[in-house]
């Protein structure tokens, strides 16, 4: 007889295993695996060039995986939201019509959707014309156009100052409330991250550590890479990603363990 | 955009090959505008700047084109209206076959039209969105390459890509969406090419690059239009 606690079914969305990307002969992830369920907030954490973004891509589709696999549940529907993007200025392109790349939506659907990431009367406004805080909400709006399961960002903040990317991630947690979606992002902003993540991974090409974030800051591997206490942040950007830890507990596979 | 020259480039030998084999042009131009479509579109991404990718290949194309055609014997071609095209040299057969190139170009980017734009603007998104980015942008260039082979005649191989980009640069301080930038495109370039046959007529000049002057001042004049709204 299966025993499922109600409303907290743990459906999995999308797993990685034993994924290793290759980069034009750089080994950008080393033998990752990893899984969202339906629901989460998954974060990655890691120093630059630690393959955070690479793994994105790789689930999205646009890198090939060099070894390993990627499943995905059947008819998952993704929202992607870039870690950056440059509108030229010789493409007019207006709020309304770029929230309906690719596929059509009817204008109520597009102003409602808007309205959820707090912008109003806005559709009829040029792209490149908006401010940083209201491009990423317009990018947010049009990843979740057409109800995702599943919400990818990549460093959406990029740009913002500190209280517009706690702004935004608190919208995050209030969408994936109201549409009931699973997020995994990627993040610069420890502090933030690790108040709103129901997981946190710690990514340096292979995967340091897992867990939730009260575990994850407690590890060695963690402390290596960020550093104890409140300076943890400022600590990250300081990093070197070609460093030596000092519990040398990283570099193995002990995530398999996990 | 600069594609389109270097495609234009390669047309040359397209002209000279079908010259040898003794074809029609279109036959020859749209071959080796295909194959420059092919090549250019998978090697880009594979440690090829796409700028170098086609300054290497146009320029060759264009230098082993005009040395093919100086081989042909007693070929009485005069190569100045192909640089800067002839429409008095246009054929009925050479309209028929113009006509039914727009109809392919117009079909296969209405058709590709939401995937092309995606993918133009950002390629991550387009992956998300279950479009291969490389896909549409061989689709974009093979599309290109028609439009080249058809119009040489006409335009010319060295004005070409003004009638590619000038139109679309004259309709976008008066387009809000990519398919309002497109339509009035279309529109200027029919204009700017009517208004050139007749002004050619006329002031009995070349009628390609008569063409392409209205088109300029069509910019000029928008782009006035464009400064002095902003400053208004």
């Amino acid at each position: 007889m299966p025993i499922l606690s109600k409303g907290r079914t743990s459906t999995t969305l999308l797993s990685v295993e034993n994924l290793t990307v290759k980069l034009g002969g750089h080994t950008a992830l080393t033998d990752i695996n990893m899984s969202i369920n339906k629901g989460e907030i998954v974060t990655i954490v890691g120093p630059n060039g630690s393959g955070k973004s690479t793994l994105l891509c790789a689930i999205v589709g646009a890198v090939k995986s060099t070894k390993g696999t990627i499943k995905k549940a059947p008819a998952l529907r993704i929202g992607y939201v870039p870690q950056k993007l440059h509108i030229d200025a010789t493409l007019p392109m207006t709020v309304a019509r770029f929230m309906r790349l690719p596929n059509q939506h009817d204008t109520a659907t597009v102003n409602e959707t808007l309205g959820l990431v707090g912008l109003y009367d806005i559709e009829g406004q040029q792209m490149t014309t908006l401010s940083g805080g209201q491009f990423q909400r317009v990018l947010l709006a049009r990843a979740i156009l057409h109800k995702p399961d599943l919400l990818i960002l990549d460093e959406a903040t990029q740009g913002l100052d500190q209280l517009g990317s706690a702004t935004f991630y608190r919208l995050i947690e209030t969408l994936r409330s109201k549409l009931g979606c699973a997020i995994l992002m990627v993040s610069h902003e420890l502090h933030v991250v690790m108040s709103a993540s129901d997981r946190v991974i710690c990514l340096n090409g292979h995967v340091c550590c897992h867990g939730t974030p009260d575990i994850v800051a407690s590890t060695p591997e963690y402390r290596a890479l960020f550093g104890t206490g409140t300076q943890g942040a400022l600590a990250l950007y300081r990093h070197d990603h070609n460093h030596s830890h000092d519990h040398d507990a990283c570099d193995h596979t002990h995530h398999e363990k996990a | 955009m600069y594609f389109g020259d270097a495609t234009a480039h390669a047309a040359i030998l397209g002209i000279a090959i079908s010259l040898v084999l003794s074809t029609n042009i279109f036959i020859g131009v749209l071959a080796v505008t295909l194959i420059m479509a092919f090549i250019v579109s998978s090697l880009t991404g594979r440690g090829y700047a796409m700028d170098t990718l086609l300054g290497v290949m146009a320029h060759s194309a264009l230098a082993v084109g005009l040395v093919a055609v100086s081989f042909i014997k007693g070929a009485d071609i005069d190569l100045h209206d192909y640089l800067f095209g002839d429409i008095s040299a246009v054929t009925t057969t050479d309209l028929t076959i113009i006509w039914l190139g727009a109809l392919v170009v117009l079909a296969l980017v209405k058709w590709r039209w939401s995937a092309l734009l995606t993918a133009t603007l950002n390629e991550d998104l387009a992956h998300a969105s279950g479009i291969n980015p490389k896909r549409e942008q061989l689709i974009l260039t093979l599309a290109l390459a028609v439009v080249i082979a058809v119009a040489i005649k006409i335009t010319g191989i060295l004005l070409i890509t003004a009638m590619l980009i000038i139109p679309a640069a004259t309709a976008r301080p008066f387009s809000r969406t990519p398919e309002a930038m497109a339509l009035l495109a279309t529109l200027i370039g029919a204009f700017s090419a009517f208004v050139g046959i007749e002004a050619s007529h006329i002031w009995d000049t070349p009628t390609g690059p008569t063409i392409v002057c209205v088109t300029a001042l069509l910019f000029v004049i928008s782009n006035v239009v464009r400064l002095t709204r902003q400053t208004g």
